[in-house]
């Protein structure tokens, strides 16, 4: 269960695919539209979570998730408007999507501690890749200082976020 | 060595000699900026004395907590938001943030 590498994150891998690194660099608003996305996919299923986890630390965890990354997505959403830049879907953000629900039922498929585990378990791996390709990827293709000052503070954030993920991921052990 | 605590302590002397006429503060009450800014309290080891006054910065977009292990506080501090609190009991209190419990910080208590 562990090894097993959820589609979401194979479709960020997608930032570092032939593909997308021969095409023309990410502008603007494909960054903010894929973040955006990203937070979004977490949400959804934190709120999952919420209903679902059994683990009191489990739920304590998603809790955090919902609360963090709506007020991150409306830092954005704040941004965007102030720079008057509107979001562009993507295949990126696309894929992420259409992947990401497909987890999402994959995940409400199961039960109790199962649930739990494997929930946080690609909470660990979802952070760690969307933390890869900020630094790799979308920090340093955004141009406008503040997007890219706003996806710093998300890396800081969503690297907690990735700590606080393991911690709870070894306590289920 | 405690950078956290010498400037501040300094500046309080100064105003509570310029003050000590008009207002009845303890001469030895200071206040402490401890801010909390990209998911860290900074300084991570602060000393302070019983009666002072801590000033919590929250630079983050993030609502936080500052959650003594031992009980003995529990401060919120919504987002951009500056919230203080008197310290009341001495103590070495390990504190941390409920919400993002990798966020850990000290403060030396002496009474």
């Amino acid at each position: 269960m562990f090894v097993r590498i959820s589609a979401a994150i194979a479709a960020l891998s997608l930032l570092g695919s032939p593909a997308l690194a021969q095409g023309a660099k990410l502008t603007d608003p494909q960054i903010a539209h894929i973040a955006y996305t990203a937070g979004v996919i977490d949400i959804a299923a934190a709120k999952q979570a919420i209903s679902k986890a059994s683990n009191k630390d489990v739920k304590a965890f998603a809790q955090d998730m919902v609360r963090d990354h709506e007020a991150v997505n409306k830092q954005a959403l704040d941004l965007v408007k102030k720079l008057k830049v509107t979001p562009e879907d993507n295949d990126t953000s696309k894929a992420l999507s259409k992947q990401a629900s497909e987890k999402l039922a994959e995940l409400a498929k199961l039960k109790g501690a199962d649930y739990d585990k494997a929930y946080v378990a690609n909470e660990v791996a979802y952070h760690k890749t969307v933390n890869g390709a900020l630094e790799t990827q979308l920090i340093p293709s955004a141009s406008n200082p503040e997007l890219k000052g706003l996806l710093q503070t998300g890396l800081k954030i969503f690297q907690g976020h990735q700590q606080h993920a393991e911690h709870v991921a070894t306590e289920l052990k | 060595m405690r950078p956290g605590r010498y400037l501040p302590v300094t500046a309080a002397s100064v105003m509570a000699v310029l003050l000590s006429a008009a207002i009845a503060v303890p001469a030895h009450a200071a206040t402490i900026q401890i801010t909390i800014e990209n998911m860290e309290f900074a300084p991570a080891e602060v000393s302070a004395r019983v009666g002072d006054t801590i000033e919590w910065i929250n630079k983050d977009v993030l609502v936080h907590t500052a959650t003594a292990r031992n009980g003995d506080f529990d401060i919120t501090t919504p987002p951009k938001k500056t919230v203080t609190s008197v310290l009341k009991k001495a103590g070495t209190v390990e504190y941390y943030c409920r919400y993002h419990p990798n966020m850990k910080a000290v403060l030396r208590i002496e009474p």
